[in-house]
């Protein structure tokens, strides 16, 4: 089993401060990896500064990585080759948060579609990159007459978000890195985006790693999920183990505190106390039970279950997973 | 009870040179003391000019055209800016979006605070002031020491309590809370709402919140008022909205709503809601799906505190499974 994407004990280290050196570790020696023969959908979930989009920079090769290895079929992306380093970032694309801030208000929308297809030297005629833009338009169920030739204020939200869905779908990529792509995207076009990125898993095989703070979508969408804290992988596996039965206190909490769109299921009536002293197990030192911030955190990782790995000790006997390898407890999608 | 907010027949415009923007089109609810209101819609429904107007906090070019503001015996349309100033946070306060932005970043958060009792020219001595203070962090789930520190020296979470703590200085009868939790993770979200539910039910304040997340509303508000277009559409109770909605765009948001319960396709609403600029009388729902209506379209009444507005084009929209791409 090859594996397409593969991190392996990536860490990552902000330095800031002249003289005085502040340093904050991001990420935790994350390792995980994508398989290249079933495409799938992996979500990675977390609070705000719990290294979820350092992690997907990182994997997208836009931020420098502090230690490990980052390999793209089998090749360091490191020590790549004019060539491969050009494939690998053709073949690895993102879609950002703001679909406000990713365009150039003085350009008209098509600028971001031409652009990519002109640098990667894909298409040799314009008539033929018109015809692959209309196609990937029409592939996310934007109409590409009304959309071609305006400016980036003419349209909505949803509509700029779904050209960013179609501008990264146009380079026929293998991995779509979605940092969380519908956060700032209406309720009632939420349901449309997320649809579409599930269509190009099933309909053009490419495989998609999901960042995002809501695990309700992320149960929808994806069939693994990692959860990060402090930099750190507490729990991951298949959505059902780890949303609907979650073994990290952490984890436990966070869907606690889902406001279920159901007024039969109210937070006074599914949970208690939601403070975090509550919740930590004593004499654990993960990331999350360990309040001593002095006291280094430790970073092993157990098997819960077969699809359930967790980075707690939990008061239960439990196997070590050697080397961090999350992916290998990971479901296989289904096709 | 009598009913300490009414709002009858609002109309927000937004006066542009290509004509008026009708974000808010004869808006009318009520709230009796201690209810929740939910305000849902998509961004461009009015539901932030509604709070802006109920504070009459609009600026140009967004006037009131037409319409009632009843808080207790008082029509706030009628009250001159002097007026308005003492009734803002003694009858009727707000809890601003993005709490992030809404406090001075030069200022400690104690003369923040206290700057609402000056104005209302509220005299206190140190120690009642310092009693007050500790009372009004202690109802928000702060510490004393909070009121000592710079705002970038708290978290979001922290500073979303700093701004309801002020907006119940006052006690105030109403509260309008517009998104407030849009920024933060959802276990400082759950916080700051129960933080928000527990001051409302001890003050007994009327709590409108606005918001497009339907879970949110589900968990806090007694009665929902959809809006689409600048219009109410819809007004229930929770059970109603989430169990029996009505109008076809409660319907598709209610269907379009993930839950981790079992896998499913996710079903958006089809199109786009339409421009208020210069918008014409008639269902501004069947203008997102393609259609054209023209007449006055009736408001329904289904069951008691339950009401739609029942367009004879579109209101079956979208039921049967098969639903067009768009």
């Amino acid at each position: 089993m090859g594996s397409l994407l593969k991190a392996e004990n990536i860490s990552k280290e902000y330095v800031s401060g002249t003289f005085i050196k502040k340093r904050n570790l991001a990420l935790k020696s994350v390792s995980f990896s994508i398989d290249d023969k079933t495409p799938s959908i992996t979500a990675i979930a977390g609070e705000s500064g719990s290294g979820k989009t350092t992690f997907a920079r990182v994997l997208a090769g836009i931020l420098d990585k502090s230690s490990g290895v980052l390999r793209y079929q089998d090749k360091d992306i490191n020590h790549m080759t004019k060539d491969e380093e050009l494939n690998f970032k053709k073949e690895v694309q993102t879609i950002f948060q703001d679909p406000f801030e990713v365009y150039n208000p003085f350009y008209k929308v098509d600028h971001v579609l031409t652009t990519p297809l002109k640098k990667f030297g894909m298409t040799s005629s314009k008539s033929e990159s018109d015809k692959m833009i209309i196609s990937a338009l029409e592939e996310v169920g934007l109409r590409p007459d009304e959309t071609l030739g305006r400016y980036p204020h003419q349209l909505s939200g949803g509509q700029r978000q779904r050209i960013m869905v179609a501008r990264a779908f146009l380079l026929r990529p293998k991995i779509i890195i979605a940092d969380e792509p519908v956060s700032m995207v209406d309720a009632s076009l939420r349901a449309t985006i997320l649809e579409e990125l599930k269509n190009l898993r099933k309909n053009h095989n490419i495989s998609i790693i999901y960042i995002t703070h809501d695990l309700t979508t992320a149960y929808q969408v994806a069939d693994n999920i990692m959860i990060l804290y402090k930099g750190q992988v507490v729990e991951a596996g298949s959505v059902e183990n780890v949303i609907n039965k979650p073994a990290h206190p952490y984890t436990k909490l966070l869907t606690d505190c889902i406001p279920r769109p159901d007024p039969d299921q109210k937070w006074s009536k599914t949970s208690g106390d939601i403070s975090v002293k509550s919740r930590v197990i004593k004499g654990c030192n993960c990331a999350f039970c360990n309040l001593n911030e002095e006291k280094e955190s430790f970073t092993e990782i157990y098997e819960f279950k077969k699809n359930q790995i967790v980075s707690c000790k939990l008061k239960k006997k439990m196997k070590l997973c050697p080397d961090n390898e999350i992916s290998k407890y990971f479901v296989k999608p289904k096709k | 009870m009598p009913n300490i907010l009414e709002v009858n027949n609002l109309k927000v415009y937004y006066h542009t040179s290509k004509g008026p923007v009708k974000a808010v089109e004869d808006v009318s609810f009520s709230l009796a003391p201690g209810e929740r209101m939910g305000l849902v819609g998509e961004s461009g429904s009015g539901k932030s000019t509604i709070a802006l107007a109920l504070m009459k906090a609009h600026k140009y070019p967004a006037s009131i055209e037409n319409g009632k503001i009843m808080v207790g015996k008082t029509n706030l349309i009628d009250l001159d800016e002097e007026e308005m100033r003492k009734t803002r946070l003694k009858e009727i306060a707000m809890i601003p979006q993005g709490a992030m932005n809404s406090l001075n970043p030069v200022k400690r958060i104690k003369p923040q605070i206290m700057d609402a009792l000056i104005d209302h020219d509220l005299k206190l001595s140190k120690t009642e002031k310092e009693n007050f203070l500790t009372k009004l962090m202690e109802s928000v789930g702060l510490d004393y020491s909070v009121v000592n520190l710079f705002p970038h020296e708290l978290s979001g979470g922290m500073k979303q309590r700093v701004c309801i703590a002020i907006s119940i200085s006052m006690q105030p009868k109403v509260i309008i809370a517009d998104e407030p939790t849009s920024a933060l993770d959802v276990i400082v979200q759950r916080q700051v709402m129960e933080t928000l539910y527990e001051v409302q039910e001890n003050l007994g304040a009327a709590c409108i919140l606005i918001g497009h997340d339907m879970g949110l509303m589900a968990q806090f508000a007694d009665k929902i008022g959809i809006m689409y277009a600048g219009k109410m559409v819809e007004m229930g109770t929770v059970l109603d909205i989430f169990k029996k909605p009505k109008h076809p765009y409660t319907r598709l948001l209610i269907d379009s709503l993930p839950d981790t319960n079992s896998k499913r396709d996710l079903i958006g609403i089809p199109g786009i809601p339409p421009s208020l600029l210069n918008i014409k009388e008639g269902c501004s729902f069947c203008l997102r799906i393609g259609q054209r209506t023209t007449s006055k379209i009736p408001w329904v009444k289904v069951s008691k505190n339950h009401y739609y507005q029942k367009c004879s084009k579109c209101s079956n929209y979208g039921k049967s499974k098969k639903r067009v791409k768009g």
